[in-house]
């Protein structure tokens, strides 16, 4: 079994390919079915409709992480709140984690619900140039569960990115859920209509993250998805006493920086533990503003300028896919 | 399917506990999980969360699918609760202090315990090494030993 498994990873014929969905390697794939019904990308009506609505945004960034409980949603809001910060540019935060949309709690919008309008659901807004959508804001209850399999939870994935009004917007960031599963395959799918600038993959020092990781950079690879780099997250802990190191999350392998030489990926940052970063997102607060001269607000810092440059150096320019 | 073979066809032989690790979220594997093992004897679940809102707000979720799929909850862990420096025994609450505790509360169902990181836990997990039995001192450990203890009561008295 574990052999079949591993060459099945391996020989993945690419979900864009014609032979997706129906090589033998695809056998017991969770998205076999979506790549045999030709649902490589959108039916083409959609792919329009889709194409049309996301026409005015300039540069989506995915984030995504092999494993949960690294910080990534954290990542996410402060990277939106760190692009937001330049008032001149309008910024966009999705948040599909389905199963555990934390998005709306760490922006400070727990509660909101959204909106219809003709021109389709809008978006929540934490600042006049900063915008959420969220499953959470669906859910009316904290204790609502939403446990739907595969094919439900990629027809919502589809309608956030088909019927929210996001406007015209510089920079959408996509909070993922964590593993390379429907979900992320469904968002790369109907992104692929438009443009996806790169990913951003978020870890611990840990090799059991680490591994997690690598399988997500295979993942990148297969679909064609650009990797912005790695974000090394809970690098290490300053004890506010005696400001001794420790590393609570030891790097037994090397840590991030020695998987991004051997695969070859940019390694962005690494950003130290800081309590205020979990008290900040429990209160809906943005930690950059909140602690702005923490060792971890200079390195998220530092991370988002390299995020900007990367996604200003490959400006897509939009009339190539019209 | 990959699941129910894990279940069905992997030849365990006899069993006081089978331990299932699961997947962050309330979706397909879970789900699965669930309806493979319902012909077996199903103590119930124990939730971790780490002490922080943002998790606790997840695991609120995970126990109504608990409830929904019929699953006795065994119990709340709140995990990484406090760093105590090893250089001079400062304790500092990285991810935040006492969620779990005030979710089985609010919740109504069992507070297992708190366990604290630990560095030492971590390096010897990643090296395959057995932390109970290396590190009987370390922080971590009386913690564990608790909620073990806890669940082998709960499994005696069911039985």
């Amino acid at each position: 079994l574990a052999t079949q498994l591993s060459l099945s990873l391996a020989e993945c014929p690419g979900t864009g390919s014609a032979q997706a969905g129906r090589a033998s390697a695809c056998q017991g794939c969770p998205n076999q079915g979506l790549c045999a019904a030709g649902a490589a990308g959108p039916d083409p009506a959609e792919a329009a409709e889709l194409r049309a609505r996301l026409r005015a945004v300039r540069h989506t960034v995915l984030v995504l992480s092999g494993k949960g409980g690294v910080g990534k949603s954290t990542f996410s809001a402060l990277l939106a709140h760190g692009l937001a910060a330049d008032e001149t540019k309008q910024v966009a935060l999705l948040d599909i984690d389905i199963c555990g949309p934390s998005i709306p709690k760490m922006m400070g919008l727990e509660g909101e619900q959204v909106h219809q309008s003709g021109s389709g659901w809008s978006p929540v807004y934490v600042e006049e140039n900063l915008g959420v959508m969220s499953v959470g804001f669906l859910l009316s209850s904290p204790d609502d569960a939403v446990i739907w399999r595969g094919p439900k939870k990629n027809g919502l994935i589809k309608q956030f990115l088909r019927d929210v009004d996001w406007g015209e917007v510089d920079y959408l960031i996509v909070d993922t859920p964590p593993g390379t599963s429907d979900e992320h395959l469904s968002i790369v799918q109907y992104l692929s209509a438009t443009h996806i600038d790169g990913a951003v993959i978020v870890t611990t020092p840990q090799e059991v993250s680490l591994q997690d990781v690598r399988k997500e950079i295979n993942f990148c690879r297969k679909v064609k998805l650009p990797i912005i780099g790695v974000v090394e997250n809970m690098s290490g802990f300053v004890c506010p006493k005696c400001k001794n190191e420790s590393q609570i999350f030891p790097p037994t392998t090397g840590g991030a920086e020695k998987m991004c030489q051997n695969l070859n990926v940019s390694l962005l940052g690494k950003v130290p533990l800081d309590p205020q970063i979990g008290k900040s997102s429990d209160s809906g607060q943005s930690f950059l503003a909140e602690a702005p001269e923490s060792p971890a607000t200079l390195s998220y810092r530092s991370i988002i300028q390299r995020i900007q440059e990367y996604c200003e150096q490959h400006h897509f320019q939009e009339e190539k896919i019209m | 399917a990959l699941i129910k073979q894990f279940v069905t066809d992997v030849a365990w032989g006899d069993l006081d506990f089978l331990i299932v690790d699961t997947p962050p979220g309330t979706s397909d594997e879970h789900i699965s999980t669930v309806e493979a093992l319902r012909p077996y004897q199903l103590l119930g679940a124990v939730l971790v969360t780490t002490p922080q809102a943002v998790s606790v707000g997840d695991v609120r979720r995970e126990l109504t699918f608990c409830r929904k799929a019929g699953l006795h909850i065994l119990g709340i862990v709140e995990n990484m609760s406090g760093f105590v420096c090893p250089h001079c025994s400062e304790c500092t609450n990285i991810f935040s202090k006492g969620g779990g505790e005030e979710l089985a509360k609010h919740a109504g169902v069992p507070f297992l315990g708190c366990v604290p990181l630990d560095p030492q836990l971590s390096q010897s997990l990643e090296e395959g090494r057995d932390f109970i039995q290396e590190f009987p001192k370390s922080s971590a450990f009386p913690a564990l030993t608790h909620i073990a203890q806890q669940i082998l009561d709960t499994s005696q008295r069911s039985s």
